[in-house]
């Protein structure tokens, strides 16, 4: 699950993670009382939306620019207007773009150095990573393919946890001295212990900053939680902005079906993870192109199918379904009935092929044979995705 | 011969009397598996029934093991307590715990990881569909079935399976039982980004089983196991083998459903892994319904047989 940049700094300032002074605002109504809370002088309007690439993006209306440094509050609130109810595009938003229902106002911080932070789990040692850089506030993929030796890495121990040693090493490393030392030596151990307690799957700083003052900032802040954890933090979970999430992928989840939306024309409907990736890919590899991943997990009940086909039949841009289920312990036919009720519930139109596979599959290929429904059997994978690409395309 | 687990291991089930692990503890009974005890906190002293098996349960594992030599621990137990379930079975130094839970907080997954170094327990999972070395009876009977993969499609023979994900295991066992090749054992890893046992690990214990003639190995996108598995092929693996790789149209960022499945750079994609696959000599599945014949493939170009 991820959060807007505010929630994040709130939640950052829990921990104590110095962030500059900011505040949200949700209707033009908010600007006024939001401005109010920070002091006058240089001011940053930043739009919420949960895609990067904000400050280069541009809007709708053609106001380019989602992050602006204004010189006065003034300015702020004038940009904020352009900003708020209106739809930001960014390189990672795809051309429809996300609409902008938080904007947030904070300080305009003199910045001596940029850096990077980011706290993750390595997969490999299977162990929390922080990862830092003396080159922030730039793309960090492009440092470590550009400059590997300037990525600082420090393994945690989860048995013992972030040792003072560590984080002294990784400081000298990233060259700070004196009391910029000191507080961003306070300022990685707090992180470290807000990714840890909120089991977090990543928090990322870019740019970290320094200040003439001697201040270490969260300039940014880019959070996002493990799904599995959501269950002990409530607190977390009530950060959840449903605005930032595709409706068909909201209305999937409450029927526990993983449905993740693509921009192709056949949707598929496939039991497992697994085989519901390679069955897009399939799909692809034949010349069509998927319109969803959508998993229905070990037992694609009837229930699970009818609410499925609702959803992808939500699409306008899908011509074809294909489902394909191997029903290893799931009896086929049960399946297949499923199939045909979900079908003339939801009076589907479209081209249908259905690969079933497994337990008592006989019984299931005649109760779709035998159902009056224009659907097509597909023998394998191959040759139900095959027949699906030939009907969409015909 | 098989790896990890064979027809004579007895094996006990965290979670028996829960509907999951109840449904799927009957499922193994019925392929003829081993299992031996249940364990149920607070339900000792009580027996799971069906049919003519009463199996005993008890209060915790070292119970368990104490009292019926099991070796091997099949995990049920609800994502918040699973971790706990893990534990267990590594302070009663089991053999194997095989952890069939989906959706175990990372947290608690890296903390476990770290308390099990050193230990004798090995840990398959989570979140996989388990472990299946086939039995010689009808429709691979009397063999070892942990988990909640379909018995009945697997076949007695000599081609070990490893995979991250479980209908697409069941996939590459079907196509290699219809063409008639059986399986030494079939190993669901899991989808999760921290898990017990990589690919490496289970092709190594492949490479060294003298039964398993060849080898396929299943994974996605997200990680790095497929590729450092892949390498470890390269330089030391005798015996042929295919590879598949899911997520080729996965779009970056997104998680397709296993937690593990998300392409975080560029080293990560389906396209990356299949190239390194392709430079270790691995024989790569173009599609799903390919693997059996990839394998087929592969043996010829060695000379080898699967059956």
């Amino acid at each position: 699950m991820n959060i807007h940049e505010y929630q994040a700094k709130a939640l950052f300032e829990k921990y104590g993670v110095p962030v500059p002074k900011g505040a949200p605002a949700k209707t033009p109504e908010d600007f006024i009382t939001a401005l109010a809370q920070l002091p006058d002088g240089p001011t940053m309007v930043k739009s919420q939306i949960h895609a990067g690439g904000r400050g280069k993006g541009t809007f709708t209306n053609g106001f380019k620019g989602g992050v602006k440094f204004c010189k006065t509050k003034h300015e702020a609130r004038e940009f904020a207007e352009k900003m708020l109810g209106n739809t930001l595009v960014t390189l990672q938003t795809g051309p429809a773009g996300r609409k902008v229902q938080t904007v947030y106002f904070t300080v305009a911080s003199e910045i001596k150095k940029e850096y990077y932070l980011a706290i993750l789990l390595d997969r490999t040692t299977s162990r929390p990573v922080i990862v830092a850089s003396t080159e922030g506030g730039v793309e960090i993929e492009k440092v470590a393919h550009d400059t590997p030796e300037k990525i600082h890495k420090v393994f945690v121990d989860p048995a013992v946890g972030l040792a003072d040693f560590q984080v002294r090493e990784l400081i000298f490393k990233l060259g700070f001295t004196g009391a910029e030392a000191k507080n961003a030596g306070k300022l990685i151990r707090n992180l470290y212990q807000c990714y840890w307690e909120t089991d977090a799957a990543m928090v990322e700083v870019n740019p970290l900053i320094t200040t003439p003052a001697g201040e270490v900032l969260a300039l940014d802040a880019k959070v996002s939680f493990d799904d599995n954890a959501l269950f002990r933090h409530p607190e977390i979970v009530s950060l959840r902005d449903l605005n930032e999430e595709d409706p068909k992928e909201i209305e999937a989840s409450k029927h526990a079906l993983n449905y993740i939306a693509l921009d192709g024309n056949i949707a598929c409907l496939v039991n497992g993870a697994g085989l519901a990736m390679s069955t897009m890919d399939i799909i692809k590899h034949f010349g069509g192109t998927p319109a969803n991943f959508l998993d229905v997990g070990g037992g694609a009940s009837r229930e699970q199918v009818v609410a499925a086909f609702k959803i992808i039949l939500g699409d306008a841009n899908v011509k074809g379904i294909l489902v394909n289920i191997f029903g290893g312990i799931m009896d086929c036919n049960v399946i297949a009935q499923g199939i045909v009720d979900a079908v003339k519930e939801v009076g589907l139109k479209l081209p249908l092929v259905v690969r079933l596979e497994g337990n008592n599959v006989i019984a299931g290929k005649d109760t779709l044979a035998n159902s009056g429904l224009k659907l097509v059997s597909g023998d394998s994978m191959a040759d139900a995705a095959q027949k699906i690409v030939k009907l969409v395309a015909a | 011969m098989s790896i990890l687990v064979s027809p004579d291991t007895k094996i006990l089930i965290q979670g028996i009397t829960g509907e999951f692990g109840a449904r799927h503890t009957k499922l193994s009974l019925d392929y003829g598996t081993k299992v031996v005890a249940g364990v149920t906190p607070g339900k000792g002293g009580q027996f799971f029934e069906h049919g003519s098996h009463k199996v005993p349960i008890f209060n915790s594992v070292s119970d368990a093991a104490r009292a019926t030599g099991a070796t091997v621990s099949a995990i049920f137990v609800p994502p918040p307590f699973a971790a706990d379930a893990i534990l267990e079975c590594v302070d009663a130094d089991l053999n194997l715990a095989v952890a069939i839970t989906e959706g175990i907080p990372i947290r608690d997954m890296v903390r476990v990881k770290r308390a099990m170094t050193g230990r004798q327990t090995r840990l398959v999972g989570p979140n996989c569909p388990g472990i299946v070395t086939p039995g010689k009876g009808p429709q691979s009977s009397g063999g070892c079935r942990i988990g909640i993969a379909p018995g009945y499609i697997h076949k007695s023979g000599h081609v070990g399976v490893v995979s991250r994900s479980g209908t697409l295991t069941y996939e590459a066992v079907y196509q290699l039982t219809v063409k008639n090749i059986g399986q030494t054992t079939c190993v669901g890893i899991g989808g999760d980004p921290v898990n017990g046992t990589s690919h490496l690990d289970v092709i190594k214990m492949f490479n060294d089983d003298p039964e398993t003639h060849g080898i396929i190995m299943i994974g996605e996108i997200g990680g790095n196991a497929e590729v450092e598995a892949a390498r470890w092929v390269k330089a030391n693996c005798k015996k042929p083998v295919a590879g598949f790789i899911a997520g080729a149209t996965a779009p970056v960022g997104r998680r397709m459903g296993h937690a593990g499945a998300i392409v975080g750079g560029t080293e990560d994609t389906a396209a990356a892994k299949i190239a390194v696959f392709k430079e270790c000599g691995i024989e790569v599945a173009v599609t799903p319904s390919d693997m059996a014949d990839a394998l087929l493939r592969a043996a010829k170009a060695r000379s080898v047989t699967l059956s």
